[in-house]
């Protein structure tokens, strides 16, 4: 029972950021709400009993993807706007 | 309009599959299905010996595949073959970026001064992430995870050191090296497999008893191997995007 309350939140939260990351104007805050997709869908992962795809997840999807957008973010700027 | 549109369309698709999927013969129907007939089912019910006695773990010996769980006798024993394949693409999203990135020597100047917080932290964090990326790689015939998530564990860790500090290049030549040799005693295993039992990539280790470091045969090599290969790989991706041209 409580198992199956926390996989409704959780899934409720899981469609709630992927609109907010869909829907945000400012790219960072975009990043940041499918960051936190992630680590809600490892959880949701583990709930469904998938260790190795929660681990997986873990590290590829909230750690490395994460950064690098983060990483390309910081390296980019707006047309015309100097240095 | 061009949301309504793209609404129809996606409405169009999704009825053309619900009509496709509902009079399909290559489908059972839902309840229908021979589950006992697949081959899937049979690994699934296999208890690592081939007449189902069950095991008890630091005892059983002379199993059939020695991991301790299910998708890692899978992936990296029965459909070891798959897994080559997996790695080889890997291996060519990394050569393609290293062709379309590859020229430029310069790091990427980063829009932020790292403070020494950041520096210190990410050193001391650098080593644990390092160590349990090769502690999962190693250990992937007892637990969850593997080569893969290993080798990302690794590859993270140098993005971390590339965070840190703005001059930070490691030595690429040497992941280059370890990667390409690493693919090459993948091939060698499959070969000596193929010499020795006569199948590619068949186990033809001692399996040892179940639950051990040393048991499961290939797969512990095979994995070590692989998160080798998918770290630096990473890593030097992680590199390429950071050394571009013209930024």
């Amino acid at each position: 029972m409580l198992i199956n309350v926390l996989e409704i939140i959780v899934s409720i939260l899981l469609l709630l950021l992927a609109f907010l990351a869909l829907s945000s104007k400012s790219l960072i805050k975009s990043v940041m709400f499918l960051s936190s997709l992630s680590m809600l869908s490892v959880v949701a992962f583990v709930l469904m009993k998938a260790p190795d795809v929660a681990l997986t997840e873990a590290v590829i999807g909230s750690g490395l993807v994460t950064s690098l957008f983060v990483f390309t973010l910081l390296a980019t700027r707006k047309v015309g706007q100097k240095q | 309009m061009k949301k309504v549109l793209a609404l129809v369309f996606v409405l169009v698709l999704g009825a053309l599959i619900m009509n496709h999927l509902n009079d399909n013969n290559l489908f059972a129907g839902f309840g229908d299905a021979m589950l006992e007939n697949r081959v899937s089912q049979s690994y699934i019910d296999r208890d690592a010996t081939e007449n189902n006695d069950g095991v008890v773990f630091d005892e059983s010996l002379d199993l059939e595949s020695g991991a301790a769980n299910t998708v890692t006798a899978i992936v990296a024993d029965y459909r070891s073959f798959d897994t080559l394949g997996e790695v080889t693409v890997l291996f060519i999203s990394s050569f393609g970026v290293a062709l379309l990135l590859g020229q430029s020597k310069k790091r990427i100047a980063l829009e932020f001064k790292p403070n020494f917080m950041l520096k210190i932290g990410s050193r001391a964090l650098f080593a644990v992430i390092l160590m349990t990326g090769v502690f999962v790689s190693i250990h992937g015939h007892l637990t969850p995870g593997g080569g893969f998530p290993g080798g990302a564990m690794i590859a993270s860790s140098m993005l971390l050191l590339y965070l840190a500090d703005d001059e930070f290049r490691a030595k690429m030549r040497g992941f280059k090296i370890l990667e390409s040799v690493m693919g090459v005693f993948y091939i060698i295993l499959g070969l000596a497999g193929l010499m020795i039992t006569g199948f590619f990539l068949e186990n033809f280790l001692d399996n040892g008893a179940l639950g051990t470091l040393f048991s499961a045969g290939m797969i512990p090599i095979v994995y070590i191997i692989i998160g080798l290969k998918v770290g630096s790989e990473i890593s030097s991706v992680i590199d390429h995007f950071l050394s571009e041209e013209g930024a």
